[in-house]
């Protein structure tokens, strides 16, 4: 990323802008391709973009400034973004990062003066099963060290290509620790398009339906249901979307399908064309796994290559479909379905209001097939083996197996395949954890799920999961979990609503207040209402649930919480000796009068 | 024909397809809200207008009315959440009422004396925010944006020029103009617009009114909102 | 025994002071019912145990935090009294600014200064915060009036409420903030 001149920007530009079809829908992966080249995303950029793509400023600008990735400020040759996991944290990510800030002489978030290089932080990259992990310049960097963090400012220093870096500090692991149906099978290329074929669309929806299959991402939804509405609504145009955007901390399940089962993944997706009547495609790929861009698209190609992708797959006259890969630029927000449409279609985000759904009106407005990455995998499953087959596996009510993204104070964090139904217990015994305090059961917005409960099943009945599995030791800070989290939905939230833009600014403030020691009953008391309020009033889930982890430790952590405490009484906002800090300085007193004890 | 639901156990009417808020609002039956307004299509941010229906929280704005329907509006429990939102809203931004010249026509300043909010109760963001005075005939100030996108609607939808939209994410999503230099003066904007006069809060202002209605003569001086909004 | 006020001004323009003094002959009646404690009215200057204390304007300094403390110490209620109380009003307006800054510009560049003036730095003077607060950032409050300043009308309807011992109430334009 050398600086250009206005000439070679606007040249840049007009190339990308070409690549992607001049299609306003497309703006997100215009930005994120001229903020890869061109390090930073300028006003006059913005307008260039925005006049070509017939789209106002304003507008192009929102968008800009609604992803984390994308930016508008400080152009640096070197972007650092530490993945700020508190499994990673756990791992030794803070100190490894303020280690780096100290040898390169930079304050964190901030650009150093000679624009070389920025060391921030992002939310959980998805390498909780090998961190510390960072992405620099969007390539993924796993299992930081204090020798690598010297290594690599050495690089930063000398100027190297990120691309001439050590190979072995790029590798990412697959760490697959258990197989089951789906991770265990052999894949045949075409097979489950052709048995899918084989039966035709209203039998493969009858199979789907027959699984009870739902949906991966954590609410669970009936897949066959979804399929089925989809396909009856008006219109002619339809459209299958893959959820990868899995941005929950903790998860990394799709990961390792997207590298190891992709395969599975897009024929999941055209066994969903079949069904719903969709000619397109869109795998929706979290700008976290940017890496794995390459290979997908190559396997894509291939596919098309072998008649399983374009026109008249696998022979079968007017079965097109095709499909291709959007980038998403770092926004938790866009796993839910309806935000990562809006992305899609190159906007900010913001969930929508429902109704309408997006079966009936989803990306442009069409009817649409949002699905979950390992659902679509599944799929494949019930084509070629059928959904009886399939139901037999797991329970009642969560049919076939789940993949679990264990991480944390285990021995062999990892992806655990299950039927659905397992216990925490029998779970937490495979990974090697012993003397375990808490687990985090599907993120942060999910449960915390303290010893007395480790008999609770993972399953829709009982303990529903998008797959995030965070194992806590004994020894770990329950306080400082939640208090993680509560940064983290606080950097997430969209903003949109009242309840959450604010109510997840405040918990953080109150949790980071009570950290500091300057916490009363008070203070906790406010968490509950906050929480209580977000609950009943915030505009989508992730509102809904933003306060969640603050009020499950609450309830079952609270001396976490209570030996942090100041007093029993009142305490004031803000450190009020602090508070004197700029007077002193610019007056130089230090005599008693100028200064104020914190105790009221 | 229409069918009817109940609002605090009073039926109102409705036809097919209107929300809770435009059939309560049609009835002359007053549902907080700030980010709403009849003209422009529902938005759903501010969350004021959140009510309980059949039992489940929902804004009602967004919610489309049904036949039957069970809805409490202004109950304790509602109320209280609105004047926590409220105060929300207050602490976000910088609104001092003695200052601004919105005072006595102002939505939100209105709606919290409704709800009889005596205090904004969290600590303040007291966030920095410049104040845009370029343009010849409207001053932008941003301390009071209360990010209802009614102007980023109505210079859409109503003037067709797209003047505004909001940029950044969480508490640092702002209002932002339609021009790289960030100044309204080198956009679109005119003081015809609708979007110069939509605003519920003191941001967008018309230069050289303020006191043209003296303090205490103004909209919601002589009328408590509820009863205003309605007529 | 008749229950006793205090009053004071913190980071205020005793603008709600003399908001106070606008109840006219009412003051009359008021002290039948009360006695005051320190105020500016009286020029008490120490606080003793009190029902109820009055605090005008925000909390800008030193000096501030220790008087509201001291308040805080010595009244059952304690009652944000203002605008500036209550969300730190006028005097907040600097919170955008650093306040390195503001001293810089106010004792040592702005045009006008004799030469070699310098901030003050003499113990007597209370230093200022950072940034401006309303009072109940400091400590807690029980009760708030609004308004820059409280009418009259507002003011003794809530002083009645209070000293009866219900709740405070204020209707339709007795609320304002402005």
């Amino acid at each position: 990323m050398q600086a250009q001149s206005a000439s070679q920007q606007a040249e840049i530009v007009a190339n990308i802008l070409q690549r992607q079809r001049r299609d306003p829908a497309r703006l997100v992966q215009v930005l994120r391709e001229i903020d890869e080249v061109l390090g930073e995303l300028t006003p006059e950029v913005l307008a260039m973009v925005g006049e070509q793509l017939k789209r106002p400023f304003a507008e192009v600008a929102g968008v800009a400034g609604f992803y984390h990735f994308l930016e508008l400020e400080q152009r640096a040759r070197y972007r650092i973004f530490w993945s700020d996991n508190i499994i990673e944290q756990m791992q030794g990510s803070t100190e490894l990062r303020e280690e780096m800030c100290r040898l390169l002489w930079i304050e964190p978030g901030r650009a150093s003066e000679d624009g070389l290089v920025k060391v921030g932080l992002t939310s959980c990259i998805g390498m909780g099963d090998q961190g510390p992990a960072l992405l620099v310049n969007g390539r993924t960097v796993t299992r930081m060290t204090r020798a690598r963090v010297a290594a690599m400012v050495e690089l930063i220093r000398g100027g190297a290509l990120v691309g001439n870096w050590p190979e072995e500090w790029f590798a990412v692991a697959d760490n697959i620790r258990r197989r089951d149906i789906l991770l265990g099978r052999s894949y045949k290329a075409g097979a489950a398009i052709a048995a899918a074929l084989a039966r035709g669309p209203a039998a493969m929806l009858g199979e789907i339906q027959s699984a009870r299959l739902r949906g991966r991402g954590g609410a669970g939804f009936s897949t066959a249901q979804k399929w089925q509405a989809c396909r009856d609504a008006p219109g002619d145009v339809r459209y299958v979307v893959c959820n990868a955007d899995e941005g929950e901390p903790g998860t990394f399940k799709d990961r390792v399908l997207l590298s190891a089962y992709a395969d599975l993944v897009f024929e999941g997706m055209c066994i969903a064309g079949l069904c719903i009547g969709a000619r397109q495609g869109l795998l929706y790929l979290r700008g976290e796994y940017r890496y794995l861009l390459e290979a997908l698209e190559a396997n894509l190609a291939r596919r098309r290559a072998a008649g399983l992708l374009g026109r008249d797959i696998l022979g079968a006259a007017g079965y097109d479909f095709d499909i291709e890969i959007h980038l998403g630029a770092g926004a938790y927000v866009c796993g839910e379905e309806s935000a990562l449409l809006e992305s899609l279609a190159g906007k900010r985000g913001v969930p929508r209001n429902r109704p309408p759904f997006p079966v009936t009106h989803g990306y442009l407005d069409c009817p649409t097939a949002v699905n979950n990455a390992e659902t679509l995998a599944a799929a494949c499953l019930i084509a070629e083996n059928g959904g009886v087959c399939y139901a037999a596996i797991g329970t009642e009510m969560s049919t076939g197996s789940k993949l679990l993204s264990v991480s944390g104070d285990c021995a062999r964090p990892g992806i655990y395949e299950y039927p659905f139904g397992v216990t925490v217990a029998q779970v937490l015994a495979d990974a090697g954890a012993n003397d375990t305090q808490a687990v985090q059961v599907s993120g942060p917005s999910g449960v915390c799920v303290a010893p007395e409960e480790f008999g609770r099943r993972l399953a829709f009945e009982d303990l529903p999961s998008a797959g995030a599995f965070m194992v806590f030791g004994a020894s770990r800070d329950m306080f400082e979990v939640a208090r993680n989290f509560a940064h983290f939905f606080a950097h997430e939230s969209c903003g949109f609503c009242t309840p959450c833009r604010v109510g997840t600014a405040l918990v953080k403030n109150l949790m980071d207040k009570i950290n500091a020691g300057h916490g009363s009953p008070a203070d906790i008391n406010e968490l509950f209402k906050l929480q209580r309020l977000m609950e009943s009033t915030a505009h989508c889930g992730l509102g809904h649930s933003a306060c969640n982890p603050v009020a499950d430790t609450l309830k079952k952590f609270r001396p976490a919480y209570q030996r942090r405490l100041h007093s029993t009484e009142f305490e004031p906002a803000f450190d009020l000796d602090y508070a004197l800090s700029q007077a002193r300085q610019m007056t130089g007193r230090d005599d008693a009068g100028a200064h104020l004890a914190n105790e009221s | 024909m229409s069918d009817v639901f109940l609002l605090d156990g009073e039926q109102v009417p409705f036809t097919v397809g209107q929300t809770v808020m435009a059939a309560a609002r049609a009835a002359g039956r007053y549902i907080p809200h700030l980010c709403w307004h009849p003209e422009f299509q529902p938005h759903g941010s501010c969350r004021l207008c959140t009510v309980k229906a059949d039992g489940h929280f929902a804004a009602a704005c967004t919610l489309a009315a049904r036949p039957g329907m069970t809805v409490d509006n202004r109950t304790a429990e509602l109320d209280d959440q609105r004047r926590t939102l409220l105060q929300m809203l207050f602490v976000e931004g910088n609104h001092f009422c003695p200052s601004c010249e919105k005072s006595g026509a102002c939505k939100l300043q209105a709606t919290a004396y409704e709800l009889k909010m005596m205090t904004p109760h969290f600590d303040h963001f007291f966030p920095d925010r410049a104040v845009d005075a370029s343009h010849p005939d409207l001053l932008l100030d941003f301390n009071r944006c209360i990010l209802c996108e009614l102007c980023v609607r109505a210079s859409r939808d109503a003037d067709g020029k797209n003047v505004f939209a909001i940029t950044g994410r969480g508490i640092k999503s702002h209002l932002i103009v339609n021009s790289p230099s960030g100044r309204l003066a080198d956009t679109a904007m005119s003081l015809a617009d609708r979007a110069a006069s939509v605003c519920p809060v003191g941001v967008i202002l018309a230069k050289g009114r303020g006191f043209v209605i003296p303090i205490g003569e103004r909209r919601y001086d002589r009328q408590q909102i509820g009863a205003a909004e309605e007529q | 025994m008749k229950p006793k006020i205090a009053t004071t001004s913190l980071a205020g323009c005793f603008g709600c002071h003399m908001s106070l003094l606008d109840i006219d002959l009412r003051l009359l009646e008021l002290l039948q019912r009360v006695e005051f404690d320190r105020s500016p009215i009286n020029d008490i200057k120490t606080v003793g145990p009190c029902a109820i204390g009055l605090i005008e304007g925000g909390v800008c300094n030193a000096e501030n935090v220790e008087v509201l403390r001291e308040f805080r110490r010595h009244c059952k209620i304690i009652v944000a009294f203002g605008a500036c109380a209550v969300n730190g009003g006028l005097p907040a307006q600097r919170n955008h600014l650093d306040l390195r800054d503001i001293l810089e510009e106010v004792y040592q560049t702005s045009p006008g200064l004799a030469p070699g003036c310098s901030i003050p730095n003499d113990p007597e003077l209370p230093l200022p915060l950072n940034k401006v607060h309303p009072i109940h950032e400091i400590v807690r409050v029980d009760y708030f009036l609004p308004g820059c300043p409280p009418s009259a009308e507002a003011i003794w309807k809530f002083l009645n409420d209070l000293i009866i011992g219900r709740t405070p109430v204020l209707g339709h334009g007795l609320l304002r903030y402005d």
